[in-house]
């Protein structure tokens, strides 16, 4: 995503990497340092307009609307407001505040100081919300169009590229660009690469010049190769944008009045816990863990659509997504050392099913829609978290429809069988259900559902698992179903998961994310798989190299005055 | 009959019921009473070991035997002798004392608690280590098996069953360990210790040794001298091991080992003191004409069982070895008596390996070279035997002398694997090893003519030609004692 202009920075020495903050992923428009949003009728702008003194670490300008994590969580928050405040916007235009400069991508000084995991944890996000931005287009009608009003270099392109369509003005000079690699020696970590020949259907000797030609081509040859959608004059540009989203608009079914305002969020948080009303999580530091508790509604749900609008961010599946989305988010950018999480339900099953068979009796709805598609990519956010997960499915659990995917997500799945003779003889023993949540709404990035990966080339096994939906699955029944990892009596239980927690905490953290990314996607390949398998794997490589890295690297000498010296043995 | 609303009426039993008391019928210090998973579990493998024992342990059928039982870990409790059928026989659980501030006293956790439970880190190696040393034990049981048929006496005979229970015991005390702390994974290691057998070409024992035939008696005191001392060091350096449930376990089981080395180191003596009174009366080396076994026999015997022995501890370089250290699983012999400073990272030492057909010395991290530290301590310890044996000779007034042989000598593991070591530490082309080898190592002729005077002796105080009467009896019983009661088709 790293590119810029080149006068973004002038570098001096490289700093050592600041100390990180707490990131908090709290926000709202009014107070945005870096976004304005704007709506009016069925169309919304958003406009970069960055702060350069609003970076989230000292020690860097972010100029030429270059961007740094901080920028990027207005951005998501923006996603998430257009999609549930604003039900009557159909296309949102993304342009720049700046003259003649869309965005220069991720901040390059930023880039040089920060960790490694620092690095790779702010793809992540970008990326992230990037595939939000694609969500919106295909599943809420809200089609996102990028209006470049000036050069979009490097992750300022690769914004562009999440977009539906991407208009470059015709100024004779504004370029799209990819000069990551002829300039930075890294890769475009936002999707760049993969979208222009994956989704944007360019040809690779032509994608191989473009990623290659640090300034980039202007809108011609751009249109040409298919890099963008169009190119305008300056003064045809506003009315050749209002016309794409009229148009954008006009063909979107997105139908829905009064909006639900995104409040914030009730969380309480000490060293040792992370607590919502819905969702609790116990840090562990010495056992480097956290245990993750995620709670069954305590009442049926409303009656009807009006009424499930009417709770709002209190609908039981809003509430609980965006909680679960928020920890997610800040575990994993705050509690690197944290490497285990422990995957719990509390609560009435049935009560989960009541929710989990209203999210599809009223799926043509257009709040209840949102809900579902969030609720999917916040389990994506879990897919491709770096962290070991372990489901523990004991009595009183409700691992059932939506909930049972948390634990189809994790990379075990431990099941109490009978129930814990000394705490409580007369408890019900777990039980799983599989419904039809688990068949089809929330599909990993590979495009299977966790049901299908889990049974990826065995159909009979999917298809067994398939007639099970709705029966309450006891440890004996999901164990022979297949669906847990292992099912234990109260003798062993107990023990065994000390004994697998602890030896977890023990193995290498860098060895255990590449298993772990390795194993939970099987099958086919998919734009988002290869963003966050191929793409990332590469930069992480490549971001770790004395090329990129060391002192002599490219990322390091850029605005120095001087190039990068490589060593130029392939590997 | 209970009956609840939502499961109904609770079935008619089926099948026998269990009249086993497992607290009383398990003889233990671990509170087995109040454990109810242990209970189970051991519930569960207990008909597995005596059916193991019944097909594989003892063939000799016998009404009962003089053995000694552990009742108790305390000085009286810990050697109670009686006569016992030995399927009744009462394989106890104990450890030793726990003392609760014990400490971990080398490696990189040296100065903490030692650990009450299998810290998750070390599960898979800490399981490994038990495992392996667990599939020792009734290894050798299953490879003396058919013993009893050649005893040279009723005394011997008793001995044998009573390393063979002990053996049982052993097994019984790494199945516990297993059970008790290692869940579903460390029951089904339990039962596998069952299902590996001796010499089974589909699944045999872990380690080489235990899977060679023990063909007589003069192979199963060299057996019990050298195969058993090497379960003595192992168990040594498992007794310093942090995880405290082991170090117990270990500490108790090395009481009983003594008695296996008692029965070797005398069981060669008595084997020696025979030949020297033959080699005297008769005037000649060759005593198999006279009913005993020639001393270079002996030495052949000793040679074997010797090189194999040291096979078992390992590759004198050892990764595995340097780590268990360092993560505190296994420590070295006698680790609290020594003087350093228990972590080892800076210190060396040298070892020998073979460089253009010489034995030549390099330098080591110590680290690396622990497997060779106890070896060393091992192989200091076999000579006392030998010294003891050489004794018998010069107090008969012969010239000749056992010998250990070098430790190149027959070796499969290690430096020395791919070489030819003579016993006296000549390095050997093949051929030369081929045609001098029958000097050193039994041949099938030897073992043959061995096995001829194996013939057994069930005569109360009576003993077999080829060996001399103990000095002594058993718990200060006379040497004629009825120490085995043969049943009836025993004797046929």
């Amino acid at each position: 995503m790293t590119a810029t202009a080149a006068d973004q920075s002038l570098q001096q020495d490289v700093p050592s990497a600041q100390a990180v903050p707490e990131v908090d992923f709290d926000t709202a428009p009014d107070r945005y340092r870096h976004w304005k949003l704007e709506v009016n009728g069925e169309v919304a702008k958003v406009t970069l307009a960055v702060d350069e003194n609003g970076g989230l670490v000292p020690g860097y300008d972010l100029k030429m609307n270059s961007y740094d994590l901080g920028v990027d969580i207005e951005l998501y928050d923006a996603v998430q407001r257009l999609r549930f405040e604003h039900p009557e916007v159909k296309a949102v235009v993304m342009t720049s505040a700046l003259e003649r400069m869309f965005c220069a991508g991720a901040n390059i000084r930023m880039l040089g100081q920060s960790s490694h995991a620092w690095k790779v944890n702010f793809c992540k996000f970008t990326n992230e919300t990037r595939n939000g931005i694609e969500d919106a287009t295909e599943h809420s009608g809200q089609t996102w169009i990028a209006a470049l009003n000036g050069t979009a270099a490097g992750g300022g392109y690769e914004l562009a590229l999440a977009c539906d369509q991407i208009v470059l003005i015709d100024d004779g000079s504004s370029t799209v660009s990819l000069p990551e690699v002829p300039l930075l020696g890294v890769l475009p970590g936002t999707g760049g690469l993969t979208r222009v020949v994956d989704k944007r259907h360019v040809r690779k000797d032509r994608a191989d010049l473009f990623a290659t030609k640090s300034e980039g081509y202007r809108g011609a040859t751009a249109v040409d190769w298919g890099l963008i959608d169009g190119t305008v004059p300056r003064a045809s540009f506003e009315q050749e944008i209002a016309r794409r989203a009229e148009e954008a608009a006009a063909g979107s079914r997105r139908a829905g009045e009064q909006g639900v305002t995104l409040t914030p969020l009730d969380r309480t948080q000490t060293e040792s816990q992370i607590e919502y009303p819905h969702v609790k999580a116990r840090l562990d530091r010495e056992a480097r863990r956290v245990e993750i508790t995620v709670h069954a509604p305590g009442t049926p749900p409303p009656a009807d659509a009006a009424e499930v609008l009417a709770q709002g961010v209190d609908y039981w599946p809003m509430a609980v997504t965006r909680e679960l989305d928020d920890l997610i988010l800040r575990l994993r950018t705050n509690e690197t050392e944290l490497g285990t999480w422990v995957l719990r339900t509390s609560g009435d099953v049935d009560q989960v099913l009541a929710y989990d068979q209203q999210l599809r009796d009223l799926a043509d709805d257009w709040f209840v829609n949102e809900v579902v598609h969030y609720y999917k990519r916040t389990m994506k956010r879990l897919d491709v978290t770096s962290r070991s997960m372990i489901a523990v499915i004991e009595p009183g659990s409700c691992f059932a429809g939506l909930l049972l995917e948390l634990a189809l997500a994790a990379d075990r799945q431990y099941m109490l069988e009978g129930v814990y003779e000394d705490v409580d003889p007369d408890a019900d023993p777990a039980a799983i259900v599989l419904t039809e949540s688990n068949n089809g709404p929330f599909p990993m990035g590979n495009g299977l559902t966790r049901l299908e990966s889990r049974f990826w080339g065995h159909d009979e096994g999917l298809e067994r698992a398939r007639g099970l939906f709705g029966e309450r699955l006891d440890a004996r029944a999901a164990d022979g179903a297949g669906l847990v990892t292992l099912a234990l009596d109260d003798i062993d239980f107990e023990e065994e998961l000390r004994i697998v927690l602890e030896e977890r905490a023990s193995l290498s953290p860098d060895a255990l994310t590449g298993m772990e990314a390795n194993h939970r996607f099987v099958g086919p390949e998919t734009l988002e798989t290869k963003i966050f398998g191929r793409l990332t794997a590469w930069q992480n490589w490549i971001f770790y190299r004395p090329n990129a890295s060391g002192p002599d690297g490219a990322l390091r000498r850029y605005g120095s005055g001087q190039r990068g010296h490589y060593d130029m043995t392939r590997v | 009959m209970t009956t609840d609303a939502r499961t109904g009426p609770a079935p008619t039993p089926t099948g026998p019921l269990s009249q086993i008391d497992y607290s009383e019928r398990i003889p233990n210090n671990v509170n087995l009473a109040s454990d109810r998973r242990l209970q189970r579990a051991l519930e569960g493998w207990q008909p597995k070991f005596l059916d193991w024992w019944k097909t594989l342990g003892p063939a000799l059928p016998t009404k009962d035997v003089y053995l000694r039982t552990a009742v108790a870990v305390g000085r009286d409790g810990w050697a109670h002798f009686e006569h016992v059928p030995m399927e009744d026989y009462r394989w106890g659980i104990f450890l030793a004392e726990q003392d609760p501030d014990r400490k971990v006293n080398f490696g990189k956790h040296k100065g903490e608690p030692a650990w009450q439970e299998v810290p998750g880190e070390h599960r898979a190696d800490l399981m490994r280590l038990i495992v392996v040393q667990g599939d020792t034990e009734p290894a050798s049981v299953e490879q003396q098996r058919i013993l009893g048929n050649t005893a040279p006496s009723i005394y011997d005979l008793r001995n044998l069953f009573q390393v063979n229970v002990e053996e049982g015991r052993h097994l019984w005390a790494m199945v516990y360990l297993l059970h008790a702390y290692f869940g579903r994974e460390g029951r089904e290691e339990a039962e596998q210790l069952l299902k590996r057998n001796s010499g089974d070409l589909d699944s045999p024992r872990i380690l080489g040794a235990f899977n060679e035939e023990t063909t007589d008696w003069l192979q199963f005191f060299m057996f019990t001298y050298f195969t058993d001392r090497d379960g003595k060091y192992q168990l040594g350096t498992l007794k310093e091991s942090a995880f405290d449930p082991l170090a117990r376990t270990c500490e108790f089981m090395l009481k009983e080992e003594a008695h296996h080395m008692f029965v070797g180191t005398t069981g060669v003596q008595r084997t020696v003191e025979r030949t020297a009174e033959l080699m005297k009366e008769h005037g000649t080396d060759d005593v198999f004409e006279h009913g005993g076994i020639p001393l270079s026999v002996i030495q052949k015997y000793l040679n074997f069982q010797f090189s194999v022995s040291m096979d078992l501890f390992g590759s004198e370089q050892s990764t595995n070895a340097g780590n268990y250290y360092s993560s505190g699983l296994k420590g070295r012999w006698q680790e609290t008596r020594r003087k350093d400073d228990h972590v080892l990272l800076d210190d060396t030492r040298e070892m020998n390996y073979i460089e253009n057909g010489k034995i030549v010395q390099k330098t080591v991290p110590m680290l690396s070279a622990l497997n060779l530290d106890l070896r060393d301590e091992y192989a200091a310890d076999c000579a006392n035997g030998v010294r003891r044996w050489n004794q018998a000779l010069e107090d008969a007034g012969l010239e000749e002398r056992l010998f250990l042989p070098h430790e190149g000598f027959n070796r499969r593991v290690g430096v020395y694997a791919n070489h030819h070591v003579s016993p006296e530490g000549e390095v050997l082309d093949d051929a030369t090893w081929e045609q001098r080898k029958d000097a050193w190592l039994p041949s099938p002729e030897d073992r043959r003519r061995v096995a001829e005077l194996m013939v057994p002796e069930y005569e109360y105080g009576k003993f077999a030609g080829w060996i001399t009467p103990p000095s002594t009896g058993i718990n200060d019983q006379p040497v004629e004692f009825d120490y085995v009661h043969l049943a009836e088709e025993g004797l046929a």
